[in-house]
């Protein structure tokens, strides 16, 4: 700081590009960060939540490995007990994100612009989807793509959407019209788990985030949003606890899901390979989270526009390789009049999958969209966070169509070509397809992309761009999640030392590894998960936040 | 010799910009140089200033400062980037080339052990500038 800083100062901030209407606070960003030397390295970490959400995590881990038998059971129960006594909750919060999204996009604050009236973007159209596309969902893709629509299409467990009827019945296929309409409802129902729902999540974390620490200049962390409904007291234990719990749902959505993936990656080595033993092999599984972390690591070293931003576009290239791949080998014709038909029938269906009350699909709505809902959520911080992040720039109108309609879009055309084709499958041989083999003979879900590529050809060739993309969609996620807890645990400072974001990868891998190794993965997601129900309420006062404050910016 | 001698200065750190702008204002008088100073700030609200534009003002009044304290004159340049902890070297590097500087007197810390892992911005700075860099410790 320049000298002392007069008390009539804050008053006097002037605006960013353009007008914009900030807020005045006395709050200092990095007012409670310490600035420990740890041997060669310096750091810059805000007090409390740097280290209660270290300790906490810590403990965590340590507790899971040490009681595994009995946390387990424990930690699960509490999220089936969250989304099946909550369900409706969810249901009703994620349709009022659709509907303050999309309420805002044909509003006049659809004009007001991030970073100020007259800012222009940081990021071009493409690096910037690239960046919150893969941050956002990326690995689901690879691990539901296929497993989803497959599942409602022949489940014998009685969860299919809406209770409708299934189109293979013990090994039989049911007769045309049934099976048309499971096919329809089984793409409708999985449009709808990837679509406007989970990106208006992402989109009000994303935009409230981006609004209050660029245009009106708090720091960049997730507290910062509550500042209308808490006032200075966001700067005490009510904004702590709120950064803490981000980092604890972010920090264990990313090592356990790494955990998994891990162990997706490598039963697809195992399978493509014919090796026995790697498919279920925890060593190859913690040499892979090695592998990732190590490449996280090199990217947020390279920063955000060398490393992650590049990684990103890597990531949506080979993607797009791999679907065209599908298509081109797949049904070609199918998928592409299908596509228009599944959108339809997503937008016919959308009433229905989302009423909260009066369904008796308890199966689906609890299992399936209610435990999607609190994922989404607990994933909220951290995607919402970086989105926001690369985001400046663009006005509210701009972003809304990008961070919902488009990927809604591109979400849709991923379902379509994966689940499209895999049903195909199933239609064409019944029982006997790998894709029914992996879903529903025997449960082997981490096997069902890899099912359903091996019945097209060249699929030696297409798997191991699977493995690959599964990989880099993982180290496109820890990448930008550990930039994202590293700068909350900074106090919203983004150029504290990069020795903290290092920190922060290998942390990650660690604790991954160790619940590999220990057990203990499925406990800590179901914590991660359980997160979801805190947040929706924190999340639909964001909304409230986020409404009064593009309120107060010039249009 | 010079005629524009180019001063890296951090407003986060300001007490660790102090030898640099001495020695950078005694060549400025011998040379009857103007002294032109750079921040780098984020793109974000940081600690000192709220946004970029408040950051390239709080640079200018530094600037001011300087020039009274120091009787040479000084002009200023604020430049934002979207990740300043990695990006810093480069961003320097192109704002000291944008600058029309012919010299650029930086500070830098004595070398440890944490310089093998992320080196430092005057030794990358020396390295890649087409000017003369005049490292002070």
């Amino acid at each position: 700081m320049i000298g002392n800083r007069p008390e009539d100062e804050v008053e006097d901030i002037p605006s960013p590009e353009g007008h914009s209407d900030v807020i005045a606070t006395d709050y200092e960003i990095g007012q409670h960060n310490v600035t420990p030397r740890i041997g060669p390295f310096e750091l810059d970490i805000h007090n409390p939540v740097f280290v209660v959400s270290g300790l906490v995590t810590f403990a965590f881990v340590i507790f899971t490995l040490a009681f595994q038998a009995q946390v387990e059971p424990l930690f699960s129960e509490m999220r089936g007990f969250l989304t099946s006594t909550f369900d409706w909750f969810f249901l009703i919060a994620g349709n009022i994100f659709v509907l303050v999204c999309l309420g805002i996009l044909v509003s006049p604050l659809g004009k007001v612009r991030i970073g100020g009236a007259e800012a222009t973007p940081d990021y071009g159209y493409a690096g910037w989807f690239a960046m919150l596309f893969a941050a956002g969902m990326g690995i689901g893709l690879m691990f539901f793509g296929v497993l989803e629509p497959a599942y409602y299409f022949a489940t014998p467990w009685g969860d299919q959407p809406l209770g409708q009827g299934i189109g293979i019945v013990d090994g039989e296929l049911a007769d045309p019209a049934t099976l048309e309409a499971a096919r329809r409802m089984a793409m409708a129902a999985t449009i709808y788990h990837w679509g406007l729902h989970p990106w208006a999540i992402y989109a009000v974390v994303a935009l409230s985030l981006a609004l209050f620490a660029y245009n009106k200049g708090l720091p960049l962390t997730v507290r910062s949003i509550f500042y209308p409904i808490f006032g200075e007291r966001v700067w005490g234990w009510p904004g702590h606890v709120i950064d803490i719990l981000a980092v604890f749902a972010t920090l264990f959505g990313l090592a356990t899901s790494l955990g998994f993936g891990a162990q997706q990656a490598a039963a697809g080595i195992g399978f493509v390979f014919g090796m026995e033993g790697v498919s279920d092999s925890v060593t190859v599984a913690v040499i892979l989270i090695a592998v990732i972390t190590g490449l996280a690591l090199i990217s947020v070293m390279r920063g955000l526009d060398g490393g992650v931003k590049r990684l990103s576009e890597i990531n949506m290239v080979l993607a797009v390789v791999l679907m065209l791949f599908v298509i081109f080998f797949g049904p070609t014709m199918t998928l592409v009049t299908q596509f228009f038909g599944n959108v339809g029938a997503y937008f016919a269906e959308i009433l229905p999958l989302s009423n909260p009350v009066g369904r008796d699909d308890d199966g689906f709505r609890q299992g399936w969209t209610a435990f999607y809902w609190a994922w989404w959520i607990s994933w909220s911080p951290f995607v919402g966070m970086f989105i926001a992040r690369v985001s400046r720039g663009r006005t509210v109108r701009e972003f809304i169509i990008c961070v919902l309609l488009i990927p809604t879009i591109a979400s849709a055309i991923w379902m379509t070509t994966f689940g499209g084709t895999a049903i195909h499958q199933m239609i064409e041989r019944a029982a006997d397809s790998a894709v029914y083999g992996y879903v529903i003979d025997a449960y082997v879900p981490e096997l069902s992309l890899f099912g359903m590529l091996s019945e097209l050809p060249l699929a030696t060739v297409s798997s191991i761009i699977g493995i690959i993309l599964v990989i880099v969609f993982f180290v496109t996620s820890s990448d930008s999640g550990s930039l994202v807890i590293d700068t909350i645990t900074a106090g919203g400072k983004i150029n504290a030392p990069v020795s903290q974001r290092v920190f922060w990868v290998i942390f990650e891998g660690l604790v991954a590894a160790a619940l590999l190794l220990g057990g203990g993965l499925v406990a800590l997601q179901a914590a991660a998960v359980s997160t979801g129900l805190p947040f929706a309420i924190v999340l639909l006062l964001a909304c409230y936040a986020l409404i009064r404050g593009l309120m107060s910016e010039p249009r | 010799m010079y005629q524009k001698i180019a001063v890296p200065v951090d407003l986060f750190h300001v007490e660790h910009t102090g030898r640099a702008l001495d020695v950078a204002a005694d060549l400025a008088r011998h040379y009857s140089a103007s002294l032109h100073l750079i921040g780098i700030t984020a793109e974000t609200p940081t600690a000192v200033a709220r946004n970029p534009q408040e950051f390239a003002r709080k640079l200018e009044e530094f600037g001011r400062k300087q020039a009274d304290a120091r009787g040479v004159a000084v002009s200023t340049g604020a430049h934002a980037s979207t990740d300043p902890a990695v990006d810093i070297d480069k961003v320097l590097l192109s704002a000291v080339a944008e600058s029309g500087a012919d010299l650029v007197v930086m500070q830098s810390h004595v070398p440890g052990i944490g310089d093998y892992l992320w080196g430092s911005h005057g030794g990358h700075l020396a390295s890649h500038a087409e000017i003369s860099v005049f490292v002070v410790r």
